[in-house]
């Protein structure tokens, strides 16, 4: 069955943006109006997305593409279209649902808060503008939505204007992603040059259809698109941005930096996956390699890093980060089915795990430090639930949690790799430091003695836990979906027929997960079972903490270079424009002043001279010749006798 | 015989012409100035123009040698003899005279004796202003008028306040 | 007697004429040579009739006659105009009529 949305998949994104400027428009007024407008248009949203789902349901294969040609210039033509494909149904879903959650929890969350109704445009905007880079059949289509996401982030990171530390990080953000897309940009610009047409899917000719044609520069196109991936979804090195982005309002955190934005980079690797698998050996190509490093890298950092940080939202940002590079990892290996189902579980219980957080917060009116928390078990029992069906599901414990299912499919994916075995043991130390710092995190906030802040706590009001449950329902409800007995998500997303197959429960990868779920778990209990007001870790091994609570110092190392490098050039070409650029600018003038100086001597020495000279002549003639008009009759009459004879010798000498 | 005559005739011409040019009194140059005139009117004579002597006798020492006369007492004041002589004035006058006379010796056909000529009879010349030359007959009528008038009206002006 | 003897007495008559109207300075003495140059020219047209190839036309005796009736009239209003010039300036000396002084 075709429903006519598949046909118009474009009112999708179209939606949310059209309640952003309503909401700028008229909402200012009241609270009410905006917080509607915004609601309406996600759920309207969600039902144009479950109606454009069902019908990928049942095809193998499903493809619906709508292209049109934007504009012509001379006799070439600019044709951008929207596409719908399970890939971007499957992402639709999760993006529009996770954000209706979002939206309803922030009701709450920002009820007090003076621009009540800027915070809600600002989201549609960011809704909308993360389903078009869904939807978006053309590279340059989904690169100007990517920028748009971009551009909302940042609206959204600084949404607290008057915060200086908040501006600083929207800044950050948004220059460390413009550098990745610098790189994407240059990807887009090599690929249309190579094959002539920046559409992914058109009866045959599109750029993804014809991977043939790019050759050898396939690999280079691959590495620079993944630059934009880098820089959105925090890749080391450019992974920077993100733990500053938790300045942001917590629901923004939990939309934009856990299930949807940083999302983007790896949608946008699934999407153009066939530009990297081009002239694949045995499933590597060397753009692949580069991805399943740098998401190793970055998974392993980024969860060593999250052991030593004191703020709820920041392991939240580095556990994020870790995902990121887990999912990027699975990509790399092959498994893009099951990178992306990780990503659309873990947008649920990533989303789910911010939003307690924020209920946390908001509870505990605006403390953050984990340090200070404790024992709101009993004060916030179901944000303590939910939380904690949030925590296992991200730790990896099976069976009931759907992360426990996907982390083992990349493991399982990961573990056939044929250039290496090396990624599969490191990702199995990195579940060990997710369940790590997961507990160590339940263990502080909620478990354990009341410490300072957690005198005031209370339970969050029903408009934010209502969201809270229904994230944590999904998060178990996925795991059926999810389980690898019936891969009907995997092979949906891949196009091919599932069957029940319940011998796949049990896998001999799946123990193996199994147990190393169980060793992080216990091991975070054994070391934090007596947390106090300062880290176990860092009484033990304060070296080791303080290098992993600054980052690896990898900001300061930034600062002192890329930084520093860019402010010196600054400087010098500062210097430049003001001594060199001025300088040549003055020496024009200089000459101009120096011409107009000879001008005026010459003007005034050579020619009024000359002219006065003339005049003075002239006076001087007509003084000499005016004596002949001497008035006496006898001098005219001498003239005329000496005129007559000058003419008669005149006429003599004639003849 | 023509040559005797022609020479005192120019001799005494020449020497009132320089009479009149230098003599103080006024008087005595006027009168010189119609001595000078009866010597050119001789001359006409001797040139075989009776008629025009004649004419130039009545003329010229009948009316203008006597108003000339008639202006000098007119326009008397107390000292008779005017004072200053202009000596650039005679260098212009030789120089001119010499031009004239280089002029004149320059050209050989000058050097021609008299011929022989009919005698031109008074009645032959009224037969010519009549005929022939009654225009400028006319044209000098009317200028003399006019000469009359102008002068009446010059003089009378004057009187007039 | 020939032509450029007489011619000679007539360039002559002439300059002293001339001589009179330049050096001398009461303004009758312009007046005066003004006559004597006109009667010096008279001569001179009368000469060359008379030394003229025969048969001549009587053209110089009429020029003439013509120049001795022109010579009258201007020489009467020459003098009017000397007389009107003392009546108004007291004064016949040319040196002190120069009110046209350029």
């Amino acid at each position: 069955m075709n429903f006519w949305i598949t046909n118009n998949v474009w009112l999708i994104p179209a939606t949310p943006i059209v309640a952003a400027l309503l909401i700028l428009g008229f909402g200012k007024r009241t609270r009410l109006i905006a917080a509607v407008v915004a609601v309406l248009g996600q759920v309207v949203a969600l039902t144009m997305s479950i109606f454009a789902f069902l019908p990928t349901l049942h095809a193998h294969g499903f493809r619906t593409v709508e292209d049109f040609t934007w504009f012509n210039f001379g006799d070439q033509q600019l044709r951008i279209g929207f596409v719908l494909d399970p890939l971007a149904a499957a992402m639709l879903l999760m993006i529009t649902f996770v954000g209706l959650c979002i939206f309803v929890f922030s009701i709450g969350y920002m009820g007090k808060d003076k621009n009540f109704s800027r915070f809600f445009a600002y989201l549609s905007f960011f809704s909308g503008a993360m389903l078009g880079v869904i939807v978006a059949n053309s590279l340059l289509l989904l690169f100007v939505f990517w920028e748009l996401v971009g551009l909302a982030s940042y609206l959204l990171i600084g949404f607290w204007i008057e915060r200086p530390s908040a501006a600083a990080a929207a800044k950050k953000a948004f220059i460390t992603t413009r550098i990745g897309d610098m790189g994407f940009f240059l990807g887009i610009l090599w690929i249309y040059h190579k094959s002539g047409t920046l559409l992914f899917y058109e009866a045959g000719h599109g750029c993804l259809e014809n991977v043939e044609v790019l050759g050898a520069s396939a690999t280079f196109i691959a590495l620079l698109i993944f630059c934009g991936a880098v820089g959105k979804s925090g890749q080391f090195p450019l992974h920077v941005w993100l733990p500053d982005a938790m300045e942001g309002p917590t629901p923004v955190s939990a939309l934009i930096h856990a299930a949807t934005m940083v999302a983007a980079g790896v949608f946008l690797v699934a999407r153009v996956y066939p530009i990297f698998s081009v002239g694949a050996i045995n499933g590597i190509t060397p753009s692949l390699t580069v991805v399943v490093w740098i998401g190793v890298v970055t998974g392993l950092m980024a969860a060593l890093i999250a052991v030593a940080q004191c703020d709820i939202k920041r392991i939240l940002a580095y556990s994020t980060v870790s995902q990121l590079g887990l999912m990027m990892v699975s990509l790399g290996v092959g498994g893009v089915a099951a990178g992306i189902m990780h990503l659309l579980a873990h947008g649920f219980f990533k989303a789910l795990l911010f939003l307690g957080a924020g209920s946390v917060i908001h509870g505990l009116h605006h403390e953050q430090d984990i340090r200070k928390m404790g024992g709101l078990r009993k004060l916030m029992p179901i944000t303590f639930a939910t939380y904690a069906i949030g925590m296992m599901a991200l730790s990896g414990v099976p069976f009931f949690f759907s992360g426990g299912w996907t982390k083992e499919e990349i493991l399982q994916t990961t573990s056939h790799w044929p250039a290496s075995r090396a990624p599969y043991y490191l990702l199995m130390f990195g579940v060990v430091l997710t369940a790590l710092y997961m507990t160590r995190q339940i263990i502080y906030v909620f478990l354990g003695n009341r410490r300072a802040a957690s005198e005031q706590a209370h339970e969050s009001p029903g408009v934010m836990t209502l969201p809270l449950i229904v994230l944590a329902a999904c998060a178990i409800a996925l795991s059926i979906v999810l389980t690898p007995a019936w891969p009907w998500l995997e092979d949906y997303l891949t196009g091919h027929a599932a069957k029940f197959d319940a011998s796949l429960l049990i896998q001999l990868t799946l123990l193996v997960s199994f147990v190393l779920v169980g060793i992080g778990v216990g091991l975070g209990v054994w070391m934090y079972r007596r947390a106090g007001e300062t880290d176990p870790l860092q009484t033990k091994q304060p070296a080791l903490f303080r290098f992993l609570e600054n980052k690896m110092w990898i900001d300061e190392i930034y600062d002192r270079t890329v930084i520093a490098l860019s402010a010196l050039m600054a400087r010098v070409s500062d210097w430049m424009d003001r001594h060199v650029w001025d300088g040549l600018v003055r020496g024009v003038g200089a000459i101009g002043q120096i011409v107009a100086t000879l001008t005026t001597d010459a003007d005034e020495g050579v020619i009024n001279a000359g002219v006065d000279e003339t005049t003075d002549g002239a006076r001087g003639l007509g003084r000499v010749m005016s004596r002949l008009h001497s008035g006496q009759i006898q001098i005219y009459l001498g003239a005329v006798a000496l005129g007559m004879l000058a003419l008669l010798l005149f006429y003599a000498w004639l003849t | 015989m023509s040559t005797v005559a022609f020479a005192t005739i120019t001799i005494l011409t020449l020497a009132a012409a320089l009479a009149v040019a230098t003599l103080q009194k006024l008087m005595h140059a006027a009168l010189s100035f119609a001595v000078m005139f009866l010597g050119i009117s001789a001359l006409f004579f001797l040139l075989g123009a009776e008629f025009v002597g004649l004419v130039q006798i009545f003329v010229y020492i009948g009316a203008v040698a006597v108003l000339i006369v008639f202006t000098i007492l007119l326009t008397r004041h107390d000292t008779e003899r005017v004072r200053g002589f202009n000596w650039s004035g005679v260098v212009v006058a030789l120089a001119v005279f010499a031009g004239l006379i280089w002029a004149m010796e320059s050209t050989k056909s000058l050097l021609i004796g008299p011929p022989q000529i009919q005698p031109l009879t008074v009645q032959r010349i009224g037969e010519l202003l009549m005929t022939s030359y009654v225009w400028p007959l006319l044209c000098i009528g009317v200028l003399l008028t006019a000469a009359l008038i102008g002068a009446l009206i010059l003089v009378l002006e004057e009187k007039r306040e | 007697m020939t032509l450029s003897i007489v011619l000679v007495v007539s360039a002559a008559l002439f300059c002293i004429g001339l001589l009179a109207a330049l050096s001398r300075r009461h303004a009758i003495f312009i007046l005066i040579g003004i006559e004597m140059m006109l009667a010096a020219a008279n001569i001179n047209f009368i000469a060359f009739w008379r030394f003229a190839p025969q048969p001549a036309q009587p053209t110089g005796v009429m020029i003439a006659i013509f120049a001795i009736a022109i010579a009258a009239a201007e020489a009467a209003v020459g003098l009017a105009m000397v007389i009107t010039v003392y009546r108004h300036f007291r004064t016949t000396n040319v040196d002190q009529l120069n009110q046209l002084k350029g």
